[in-house]
């Protein structure tokens, strides 16, 4: 009974590890004159972002806009546009919201200038910090507990 | 040295004043990237009359441009405030988008037909043009023929006396016209 168990739940894992890759691959694959553009293709797919679904990018969504998305960029791909005008045409339509790395205008400049931003921040905080320690007190003990302590120690006294 | 102690305190309300700004704040809703510009031209067929138009057939200004489909839910959900909007004399054209004709034609057979024409734009290429990334939406043609709003879902009462009244002042306010409140 316990073996019959076993044999099933193992068959159970190794039919769902064989339907898993199945069920990835319902994206649709496209021939490529050049596997440079190929390649391109990859690159691109996966810095546009989708509109619909807004934390994929166009590569991993399924959304029918990332769809169309997908044809457009392979066919412009195969009409010879470079990458520039390729984000452009999206730009154009969608907004720097496309763009995983959206160019620097007046509404990402906070976003591309917060790692430095904080990086001098956390420094500044870092020398503050620093700076002020020494002058702390060092022990709030008087003069004569200070001694006694020194005593037992068995330091030599000056 | 006093004021060191409030450092931690006001870290706090810079941080929860953000947060709670973030709440009010819609992340689904996109910036316009056409906003401003004339609507993109296209040659589409129209839906009833099956001839070939261009953006020069959108002549009525200001007015609605409406993107539809048969297989959208929400849009079943706002036709009959476009239709109570056609009655009151707002021009709106549709797009009907990355549907199938023949049942966009007995849709509007069914359940009244608020547009003046309708863009056919089976393969979605106007409204990728456009800008669209789903249906329904509603983008408002202002005086010049420019776009100068979009609503993303469904287009009722409250959205329009917030959103769009201002291009259409002759619009009845809510208290005129009872009903069709609520949707989504």
């Amino acid at each position: 009974m316990k073996s019959a168990l076993k044999g099933l739940m193992s068959a159970m894992i190794c039919g769902h590890l064989w339907i898993a890759p199945v069920a990835m691959a319902v994206i649709e694959t496209y021939e490529f004159s050049s596997p440079e553009l190929e390649l391109r293709y990859q690159q691109l797919s996966q810095e546009l972002r989708c509109p619909k679904c807004q934390n994929q990018n166009i590569a991993d969504s399924n959304a029918p806009i990332a769809r169309d998305l997908r044809v457009v960029l392979y066919e412009q791909l195969e009409q010879g546009a470079t990458d520039d005008e390729i984000l452009a045409f999206m730009v154009a339509r969608y907004g720097e919201f496309v763009r995983y790395r959206p160019g620097v205008d007046r509404n990402t400049i906070l976003l591309w200038a917060a790692p430095g931003l904080l990086l001098i921040l956390g420094a500044a905080g870092l020398l503050f910090h620093f700076r002020q320690r020494p002058d702390a007190p060092v022990s709030d003990l008087t003069e004569a507990e200070q001694t006694e302590i020194a005593r037992l120690l068995g330091e030599p006294q000056d | 040295m006093q004021a060191k102690k409030f450092i931690p305190l006001a870290a706090f309300a810079v941080l929860a004043g953000l947060l709670f700004r973030g709440l009010s704040i819609d992340p689904t809703e996109l910036p316009v990237a056409r906003l401003g510009q004339p609507f993109p031209d296209f040659a589409q067929p129209e839906l009833r009359s099956g001839r070939q138009i261009s953006v020069s057939a959108l002549v009525e200004r200001p007015a609605l441009v409406n993107v539809w489909a048969t297989w959208c839910y929400s849009c079943r959900v706002e036709h009959p405030y476009l239709l109570n909007l056609a009655e009151q004399g707002v021009p709106i054209y549709g797009l009907n988008y990355k549907d199938e004709p023949i049942k966009a034609r007995e849709w509007l057979a069914q359940l009244g037909d608020p547009y003046q024409l309708n863009v056919v734009d089976v393969e979605g290429s106007v409204g990728l043009d456009l800008g669209v990334y789903g249906a329904p939406e509603t983008y408002v043609l202002d005086a010049v023929g420019h776009i100068a709003h979009r609503h993303v879902g469904v287009l009722d009462e409250a959205v329009f006396q917030r959103d769009f009244s201002r291009w259409f002042p002759a619009v009845a306010s809510p208290a005129a016209a009872a009903g069709s409140e609520g949707g989504q």
